[in-house]
Parts: structure tokens; C-alpha cells; sequence
């Protein structure tokens, strides 16, 4: 930890950095799951990682959350505070709704720690929920907590892992509108790992593919929000991603 | 058939001279003896010993398997050290242990609180580290990501997520703690409930004997109960609990 302190300033103008990123697991010999990667985030981006399961997604996130050691010969240097919304929300079961948004606040602000968390809650529209266990929840709703967990944070980069992945189609509808919106009032560098290409369109700035352990095609997206799912562009955005992770749409 | 009716069955053979009381006393004689040795005060005196001894042992032993368990529990090498021989001890009838320690301890107070504290410390200690090991690794990772160190996951996490285990031992511990208190009495007690059945064997006293034995089933019981009512307050969370 200590060895990598200096890499741990957030890079200039407040840029997300990440530069020759490798990661293997299992033997030196192996093929690495990030090979050399290179990735930038500018302040108050929204990008999407795409990318075919088990491409190293989560990999990926789980050096930027801080969860996994950065090698020595790597440089990931991020606005802090980091936070990060997972697949499954992982709230902890017994404490009430507002005490696990609580959790997230920093060491500093845990004063008026239920003021801050009862305004991120109304945010994500659970005011009325408060005092709920977690096991009351519905899937969707456990989702906003994490969300409002993180955003509570005031994150200078937010980390979403597949977090629509496990919703249904029309919930995920909703909490794609939710995350625009928040993403638009707090303006976080925003992360969001995907599997499905219209989420990544339909949100992003930016949409990379992460393939062979590197990003292999960076897409800029500067359509207005929110974005119609009918048009031409959006289309030929979709056919291109597809293009590029083996997904061939029009048979020959 | 009910309990009421064989109550009354009872009584009945015994009013009529099927059962001789020097055989089982009947249910209405076990009630007047109670109450008579309850307004005498000897009742309570034993009652009171009795559970000093489950008290002292319980807290002893409850400490001790509570701690050792959090030293196995939280590390790599507490569990080394501490997990392989109370594995070994636990295969061991504990009870088996009452002649050594009258020779360790003599036939006082400590053989019996020694033996108490014996027996409860096991189950909490499996049921902890059960507990302790159980607890969702996703959860942990999640209080690392939102700046939880050392001491802040073992509060907020791994705590409260041992709980439900620590609770199944703790009521397994209390069960254990009467049996214990049981056979400690059998041995050269001058008080206690246990005293009191051993004195009204000597003496022929079916009546004497059966009012010690509900005691036992009352404290029993009310054991149980204070360990669901710790459980609906503290797990309140639980899915379990609340739905119903
Ligand atoms: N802790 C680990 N040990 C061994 N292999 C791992 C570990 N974590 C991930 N992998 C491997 O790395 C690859 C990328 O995994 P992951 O980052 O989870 O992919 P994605 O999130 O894109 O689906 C997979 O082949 C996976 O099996
Ligand atoms: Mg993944």
C-alpha cells in the first residue's frame, strides 16, 4: 500500500488514470485478463465498459474500487472519494435502510450522518422507507439504497458494476432515468461496467470494449439525452459495439 | 390424550392405592410438599444456590468460549492454535471429567461451577466461529470499498452477522448448563437442587424429588424463553421475523 502511495493522487484536473494495468491470475506464464491497460475518464464523464463475460469487467473494477493490489509497475490514479454500486446491492441485513446509506458517508461527515442519508434516500424517491430492513425490500428498491449509498459519498468517480443486471426490463427502464439523472445533478465520473449494448448507448458519454485484456474500440456518444431507442444513429452505434464483441446482427 | 387427564389418571390411582408414593407421590402431594417447602423458605435457598452456580459457570464459560472463538475466528493464526484442540476436547463426554475434577478441585463450590462453565463453553464456541466464518465475504468487500477498517468491519459486519449463530449457541449453552448443574449436584452437595432430590432419596420422599425435577423443567423453560426474546429483539431484521 504504502509503495503505491504516491501513484494514489488523482491525476491532473481531477482525470481517472489507469495506465498499464496488467492482471493475471494463476501462474506468471498465464494469459493475463488485463494486459497493459490504459483507460482515462475525464471529470464528470459518463463512460460504459462493454465487454463478452468474462472479458475482465469486473476485474477491472475491482483494482479501481480498491479491493485488489495495483502492480507495482501500473499507475491508477483516481478523484476520490471512490464508490461503487455492485451487481447484487450487498446491504447489510440489519441495519435499517438509512443506516446502511449511512455507511457510506466519510469518516469525517458521520455527524449528521441521518440528515445526509434521508436527503440521498428522497434522491433515489425512498423517503418513505427509512426505517425498513433491507429483507423488506424489493429488488429495485435495494438497488436505490446501494445507489444512494454511493452517491452519498459525493463520489469523485462512481463504480457501477452490472447493477441493472439482476432487475426486470421495466425496472431496469426506470433506474437507467434514475441514474441520469443523478449522474446529471452530482456530475461523479461515472463507470458503468455492462453486458448489454443498448444501456451503454443509451446512457454514455463514451463507450469502450474491453477485449484480449485491452480497450479495443472507444466510442464517443454525443446525442442528446434522454435518447430515443429508434433512431438511425443509435442503430448504427448498437451494430458497430456489436460488431466488434463477435455479435453479427444482419446474416449474411 | 392430554396432559390434564393424565394428570388425573394419576391422582386417581394414586387415591384409590394402585401407586404407593414410595413409588411416584401423587400430583396433589407434590403440590402441597412444594408449597410447604416454599413457604419454609428452603425452596427458594436451594433455587438460589442453584442458579449462583449456573450463573457463575455460565458467565465463565461463555467468555471463554466467546473469546476463543473470536481469536479462532479472526485469524489465520488464532484458528491454528485455538481450533484444532477444542476440536479434540469437544469429542471428549465432558461430564466424563467429574472424577478428575473433584481430585483438581475438591467436592466444594468449584468442581461444579468448573464443570458448568466446561460444558457451555463448547457450544458457543462452535456456533460463533461458525458464525464468524459464515459471515458473506461480498459484505466484507463492500465495508472495504466504503472505508470500513479493521475494527469498523467487525462492528458493522462480521458481528451482527455472527449473531444468529452466537444466539443458537447461547441456547444450546443454557441447555448444556443445567445438565451440567444436574450431575455437579449429584456430588456431595449440601445445598442446591440438586441436594435437595439426593437428601429426599435417603429419605424415601417421592413428593421431595418430583418438585425438584419440575424445577429443573421450569428453568428449562424459562431459559428457552429468555433466549427468544433476546432473539425477536436483536434479529428483528431477520426475514423470518420480519414477515411475521
Ligand atoms: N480471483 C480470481 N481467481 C482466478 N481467476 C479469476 C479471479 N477473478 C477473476 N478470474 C478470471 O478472470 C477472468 C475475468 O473475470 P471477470 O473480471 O469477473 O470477468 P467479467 O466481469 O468481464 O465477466 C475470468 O476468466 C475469471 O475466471
Ligand atoms: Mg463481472
Amino acid at each position: 500500500m504504502d509503495a503505491n502511495l504516491h501513484l494514489d493522487a488523482p491525476g491532473r484536473n481531477g482525470t481517472a488514470h489507469v495506465r498499464h494495468l496488467t492482471r493475471r491470475f494463476g501462474p506468471a506464464d498465464a494469459r493475463p485478463v488485463l494486459d497493459a491497460l490504459d483507460l482515462d475518464i475525464q471529470p464528470g464523464e459518463f463512460v460504459a465498459l462493454l465487454g463478452a463475460s468474462g472479458s475482465g469487467k469486473t476485474t477491472l473494477l475491482r483494482t479501481l474500487a480498491g479491493l485488489d493490489p495495483v502492480p507495482e509497475d501500473a499507475v491508477v490514479a483516481l478523484p476520490r472519494p471512490v464508490a461503487v454500486a455492485f451487481q447484487q446491492p450487498l446491504l447489510l441485513p440489519w441495519k435499517s435502510v438509512w443506516r446502511n446509506v449511512a455507511l457510506g458517508l466519510p469518516e469525517d461527515a458521520r455527524g449528521d450522518a441521518r440528515a445526509r442519508a434521508e436527503a440521498a434516500l428522497a434522491e433515489v424517491g425512498l423517503s418513505h422507507r427509512l426505517d425498513a430492513w433491507p429483507a423488506t425490500l424489493s429488488g429495485g428498491e435495494a438497488q436505490r439504497v446501494a445507489l444512494a449509498r454511493a452517491l452519498v459519498r459525493e463520489p469523485g468517480l462512481l463504480l457501477l458494476d452490472e447493477p441493472f443486471a439482476a432487475l426486470d426490463a421495466l425496472t431496469r427502464l426506470r433506474m437507467h432515468a434514475l441514474v441520469l439523472d443523478l449522474w446529471a445533478r452530482h456530475r461523479p465520473a461515472t463507470l458503468l461496467v455492462t453486458h448489454d449494448v443498448d444501456e451503454a448507448v443509451a446512457l454514455a458519454d463514451r463507450v469502450l470494449v474491453l477485449a484480449g485484456g485491452r480497450i479495443v474500440l472507444d466510442l464517443p456518444n454525443d446525442a442528446a439525452r434522454p435518447r430515443r431507442r429508434d433512431t438511425a444513429s443509435f442503430a448504427a452505434m448498437r451494430d458497430r459495439l456489436l460488431d466488434r464483441l463477435g455479435v453479427r446482427e444482419h446474416a449474411a | 390424550m392430554s396432559p390434564l387427564l393424565l394428570v388425573l389418571a394419576w391422582q386417581a390411582a394414586s387415591t384409590l392405592g394402585l401407586l404407593s408414593p414410595r413409588t411416584l407421590a401423587s400430583p396433589l402431594q407434590i403440590l402441597l410438599t412444594g408449597w410447604g417447602l416454599l413457604a419454609s423458605g428452603e425452596l427458594p435457598w436451594h433455587l438460589a444456590v442453584s442458579l449462583g452456580r449456573v450463573a457463575a459457570g455460565l458467565l465463565i464459560g461463555l467468555s471463554v468460549g466467546a473469546g476463543l472463538a473470536l481469536i479462532a475466528g479472526l485469524s489465520r493464526l488464532g484458528e491454528d492454535v485455538v481450533d484444532a484442540p477444542v476440536q479434540m476436547l469437544r469429542t471428549l463426554p465432558f461430564l466424563a471429567l467429574v472424577p478428575l475434577f473433584i481430585l483438581w478441585f475438591g467436592i466444594g463450590e468449584t468442581p461444579k461451577i468448573a464443570l458448568v462453565a466446561l460444558g457451555t463453553a463448547f457450544p458457543i464456541y462452535l456456533n460463533l466461529f461458525a458464525g464468524i466464518r459464515g459471515v458473506e465475504p461480498k459484505l466484507a468487500e463492500m465495508g472495504r470499498v466504503f472505508g470500513l477498517d479493521r475494527r469498523g468491519l467487525l462492528r458493522h459486519v462480521v458481528l451482527p452477522g455472527a449473531l444468529p449463530s452466537a444466539l443458537v449457541g447461547l441456547r444450546y449453552s443454557l441447555g448444556v448448563a443445567w445438565l451440567s448443574l444436574v450431575v455437579a449436584e449429584q456430588v456431595n452437595a449440601s445445598a442446591g437442587i440438586g441436594y435437595l432430590i439426593n437428601d429426599a432419596r435417603d429419605f424415601l420422599r417421592t413428593d421431595v424429588i418430583m418438585v425438584g425435577l419440575v424445577l429443573y423443567a421450569l428453568l428449562g423453560l424459562l431459559a428457552d424463553g429468555l433466549v427468544r426474546v433476546l432473539e425477536c429483539r436483536l434479529l428483528a431484521w431477520r426475514p423470518a421475523f420480519v414477515r411475521s
